[in-house]
């Protein structure tokens, strides 16, 4: 119910939103959760195990209970806290965990069972027979558990990541983080700070108190606008600080557009990662629970939730509450629900020796509650009085406190361990324990007011100070002192179930069957009873549950020790954490200069690497791939194709010692080049094994440029960047990746030279421009460079143009070989191109083969030391090796790439295995598959039948082994 | 986790490559045993302290760098450019 006069809500503007299919007013400043008490709705949902109703317990992110899908279809968000999901119009939420509905849910009868479904009872009784497990223990256990569904459909919504930087960044809007902020903001220090509500105040904005004789929010207000006016101070509200890690750098998350009703073009949420060179930790304190019989029942909520559903939103449980705590604060929730003229029939405070500090209430010293009443709402609750005698009340709703925790989660990311305070019968962080983060207010133990601007004044300036900002502590305002006093109660004694942990319904008594049963670690004790591992971590649960599990185990607090805080503190949606990564996103996507024209002639498009390269280039009547790709490939052996390999890497080296330092990484000698020649190079790793291969070309004395395979080309980059700083300091060698700023293409075939001839500016011809020759050329006035190489075994060139001109020396070179009987060509084409000549491609060279296995031994050359020839002359790398062969199917049927090799009556199984396939396709020219591979001694045994078999895709044939190369194998073609 | 490169300034570590014990800096001579070649290869030690690894500013200005750190408590205490430190 709403009590007049009373909350943050604005009165004048009603929003409309659903429940359950039910159409709701609420108040613009309502939560969902506010909204629904305020209608008197308590019940928000049914618990994970039990399915036992539930209410809301608390009034922020740690809440275990109130759980709803909010949003609908595809965009449908399980597991929202109702408790801070900001009310907007047209909000649609629905219960989960319950079926049919809410109010009557069949699988309640779980809670009948609950004898029997105890801690550890999964493990007990699903053991055996075993193969019950996958038919039916399991799918039965699927269907009963868990919370909120995923849609399964895609996620239309908009998520953004982004990085933020500061010198002290702020975490938590209360009195202490405010006061930090101001402290540090100050002395000129660039701040952030973060907080998790839509707005500054913390625990201010649930409580009725002064500030410099003023109401505490005024003060609030004040200091957020002085905040406000400062560029150096940046305040991000709705921010949740997720997570603490190495060298100042946080995660956080912004909930940005999840409280308005239409998104406006805005992400749903945005995850930050903030380097902050200090932080302040001021993330206040978290109310716990006492466990007592049926405590679970919606309408008990912890005292200070209740505090802050009156003060911030002006609702109450009911018309009549009682509280029930161990401390002095719990007092506040009685003397302010007095004050707003909730009849409190009880004050039960379970220290004998306190003192009502609640005004004109009835106060119970000494007394327990022993067991709350009711089903789907509180209707009573029984006290126990010291002398024993039982007394029932009937209530409404009940606020408890068994005392607060300070919020060290952050300080224990990196692995530090909180310390036990007797005094306030909690954990506090421990000094030091993340480098560059101090803490102040609540976090650390300080529940009063004005020691949490003290606090916060003094942690913002010492965290500015150590960065060499000056200035002095700002003046603490006047404000709240009253001590907090508790004396620890976590379970009060009794029959009947005593619940923990809401979210995973963990009960008293499991943790001391945990106990009984040996599982006396906590972390054990937390796997077994599943304590603390629902989505809300056991915020309001984890201390109270060891302490009951010390006192099982005869421990005291800090022997028993606590579970491990990891990140993030409140669950933060993998789509925040991959924004940006759904779909094309995932990866970059480069693109050749000759892309859109490629397309336009329609190009199927294939990813290689990040690039993407043309499949092959239908004509008309060409309904196969294969059609097109024959055609390609006749159409480069009897007449000129074009091939845009812009895409190999192309590494740019000058300096009078390049030729030594290639002579370093390549296994051949490239110091003796002549300007004006190209060279093939075999690179290999340190182990001796294959890196790469490529063309190297010197352009002049001093310059030259090489080319690696497209799918290593940043891994060479990186390792000559490796070699050349590591080893070879001295030499006068400079290089860049120059691979986007040229466009590259493939001109192959016999008529290659006809067609370069009609476009360069000045002819060509065999003699000035043999084999493997380079040069510079110029293209309608624009220096090019020319290279005769060749990949497809053809007589061929390859021009280069500086990429600007990559597009439309791309169509013009089409055209003009589509004149003289040829065109472009695509992949699959240039595939079987390179099969037939036996050249290697990764495929080939996969970085578990050698120079020895691609028969190029030789290549390494004796008479000079090179990266990887120490190591490719260890035993084993050089004899008994599966070496590269050519294959031809003898059977009927197709070679297939991945399939092994076996003698022609052997069994094929792996212990018999030969060989393997890594390349395979149709030559026109030979009229037959063509394949790569590689086989134990192969090159002895070339003529051998042998049984290629591929037992996933049910191939079986004959194959006979060759050379390796098939077409051409004296190269008469490439010469000329 | 953040890494100092002398070029650049602090920067996140995803802007780095990482490759491993600086110990790959000291390489043997091209004529020393095989089984000097084999401990400079395989043989790694797992320090539960200061370490001395090696970082590539691949985002960055493409130097390689020997960064020294902590395994036990994740400090960075400082990165130097390959090209001006020796191996252990």
């Amino acid at each position: 119910m709403r009590i007049d006069g009373k909350g943050r809500v604005d009165r004048t503007r009603p929003v409309t939103y659903s429940f359950d299919g039910v159409t709701r007013t609420g108040l613009a400043g309502d939560t969902l959760a506010s909204a629904l008490m305020a209608e008197g709705e308590l019940l928000l949902g049914r618990s994970f195990k039990y399915h036992r109703p539930r209410g809301v317990l608390t009034a922020g992110s740690e809440e275990p209970n109130a759980l709803v899908t909010v949003r609908t279809g595809a965009q449908a968000d399980p597991n929202t806290r109702a408790t801070v999901q900001e009310l907007y119009e047209g909000l649609t939420a629905v219960s989960q965990n319950r079926w049919p509905s809410l109010d009557f849910d069949l699988l309640a009868v779980n809670n009948l069972a609950a004898p029997f479904l105890g801690a550890g009872f999964y493990y007990k009784t699903f053991m055996w027979p075993k193969a019950f497990w996958e038919k039916l223990y399991e799918p039965m256990i699927r269907r009963a558990a868990g919370l909120g569904a995923l849609s399964g459909a895609h996620d239309p919504d908009r998520y953004e990541r982004a990085f933020a930087f500061c010198d002290v960044l702020v975490i938590g809007g209360g009195p202490a983080g405010l006061m930090a902020a101001w402290a540090a903001a100050k002395t000129g220090a660039d701040v952030i700070l973060c907080c998790e509500e839509p707005e500054p105040g913390g625990r201010l904005l649930s409580e009725d108190e002064q500030i410099e004789g003023r109401p505490a929010l005024d003060w609030v207000q004040e200091t957020v606008a002085l905040l406000a006016t400062r560029d150096n101070v940046r305040i991000m509200t709705r921010t949740t600080v997720t997570g603490a890690f190495d060298q100042g750098t946080y995660g956080a998350l912004e909930r940005v557009a999840g409280h308005l009703p239409e998104a406006d073009g805005l992400p749903l949420e945005c995850f930050w990662r903030i380097a902050a060179r200090r932080a302040v930790l001021a993330a206040g304190a978290l109310e716990r629970h006492v466990a007592f019989r049926d405590n679970d029942r919606p309408g008990v909520m912890m005292a200070g939730a209740m505090r802050a559903y009156l003060h911030r939103w002006g609702v109450v449980p009911g018309q009549s509450v009682a509280v029930f705590g161990n401390n002095d604060d719990a007092h506040r929730t009685a003397r302010d629900m007095a004050h707003a003229g909730v009849d409190v029939v009880a004050l039960i405070d379970s220290r004998h020796d306190a003192e009502n500090r609640a005004g004109d209430v009835p106060f119970y010293p000494g007394w327990q509650v022993a067991r709350a009443h009711g089903g789907k709402a509180l209707e009573a609750i029984t006290l126990r009085a010291p002398n024993g005698r039982h007394e029932k009340l009937a209530v409404q709703g009940l606020g408890v406190s068994g005392g607060w925790n300070p919020s060290v989660h952050l300080t224990c990311h990196t692995g530090a361990r909180p310390v036990w305070r007797d005094d306030i019968a909690a954990f506090v962080p421990r000094d030091g324990a993340v480098p560059g983060l101090s803490v102040a207010g609540a976090a650390r133990g300080t529940f009063d007011t004005s020691g949490c601007l003290r606090d916060g004044a003094e942690a913002g300036l010492e965290a500015a100070q150590a960065l060499g900002f000056s200035g002095a502590l700002p003046h603490l305002p006047q404000a709240d002192a009253s001590p907090y006093r508790l004396r620890r109660l976590w379970a009060v004694a009794g029959k009947g179930r005593a619940w923990l942990d809401f979210q995973n319904d963990v009960t008293v008594k499991d943790v001391k069957q945990a106990a009984a049963e040996n599982y006396v670690s906590v972390e054990h004790m937390k796997r077994y009873t599943t304590q603390g591992m629902a989505t809300d971590q056991g915020k309001s649960s984890n201390v109270a549950a060891l302490a009951i599990l010390a006192d099982a185990t005869g421990r005291d607090i800090p022997e028993t020790g606590t579970t491990t805080f990891r990140p993030p503190y409140s669950p933060v949606a993998i789509a925040a954490l991959g924004a940006g990564a759904q779909g094309m996103g995932f990866a970059p996507q480069r693109f050749t200069t000759s892309h859109k024209a490629s397309v336009a002639m329609g190009a199927p498009m294939i990813e290689a690497g990040l690039w993407y390269r043309p499949s092959y280039f239908p004509r008309k009547g060409e309904t196969h791939w294969r059609h097109s790709c024959d055609r390609e490939v006749t159409m480069v052996r009897e007449a000129v194709g074009i091939c845009d390999v812009s895409t190999l890497g192309k590494i740019d080296l000058q300096g009078r010692d390049v030729g030594a330092f290639l002579d370093f990484v390549y296994t051949n000698t490239f110091s003796t080049l002549k300007p004006g020649r190209v060279r093939y190079g075999l690179m290999l790793r340190e182990d001796g094994h294959v890196m790469d291969d490529g063309t190297t070309a010197r352009l002049s004395d001093k310059h030259w440029v090489m080319t690696t395979t497209t799918a290593a080309a940043g891994e060479v980059m990186r390792h000559l960047d490796w070699v050349k700083q590591a080893f070879c300091r001295e030499m006068d060698v400079r290089f860049i990746s120059v691979t986007e700023q040229w466009a590259q293409f493939a001109v192959a075939g016999p008529n290659s030279r006809a067609l370069l001839n009609g476009l360069l500016d000045s002819p060509v011809d065999d003699e000035s421009f043999p084999f493997m020759q380079c040069g510079p050329v110029t293209v309608g006035g624009v220096e090019a460079r020319l290279f005769r190489i060749s990949f497809s075994g053809e007589y061929a060139y390859e021009l280069a143009v500086p990429a600007r001109y990559g597009a439309s020396l791309f169509d013009l070179l089409v055209a003009r070989a589509e004149g003289m009987g040829g065109g472009a060509y695509g992949m699959e084409a240039l595939n079987v191109l390179r099969i037939e000549k036996g050249h290697i491609t990764h495929s080939e060279i996969h970085g578990r083969v050698t120079a020895f296995d691609i028969g190029f031994a030789r290549m390494v050359s004796g008479k000079k030391d090179c990266i990887g020839k120490a190591l490719a002359a260890r035993p084993g790398l050089n004899e008994d090796r599966e070496e590269l062969v050519g294959l031809r199917p003898v059977s009927a049927g197709h070679l297939i790439a991945g399939g092994h090799l076996f003698g022609e009556g052997a069994e094929p199984v792996s212990a018999n295995d030969q060989g393997y396939v890594t390349s395979v396709g149709y030559s026109p020219a030979m009229g037959c598959d063509l394949g790569l591979g590689f086989l134990r001694n192969g090159r002895a045994r070339h003529g051998e039948k042998l049984r290629l078999v591929d037992h996933l895709r049910g191939v079986d044939i004959v194959v006979q082994v060759t050379d390796p190369v098939a077409f051409d194998p004296e190269g008469g073609r490439l010469r000329g | 986790m953040r890494i100092p490169c002398p070029i650049c300034g602090t920067r996140d570590r995803r802007e780095f490559y990482y490759q491993g014990a600086a110990s790959m800096l000291d390489r043997p001579a091209a004529e020393a045993p095989l089984e000097v070649w084999h401990d400079y290869l395989h043989l790694r030690d797992n320090p539960a302290g200061g370490t001395r690894d090696l970082w590539y500013h691949a985002s960055g200005c493409g130097s390689w760098l020997v960064v020294e750190r902590d395994t036990v408590t994740h400090e960075v205490l400082g990165a130097a450019l390959v090209e001006a430190c020796d191996a252990d």
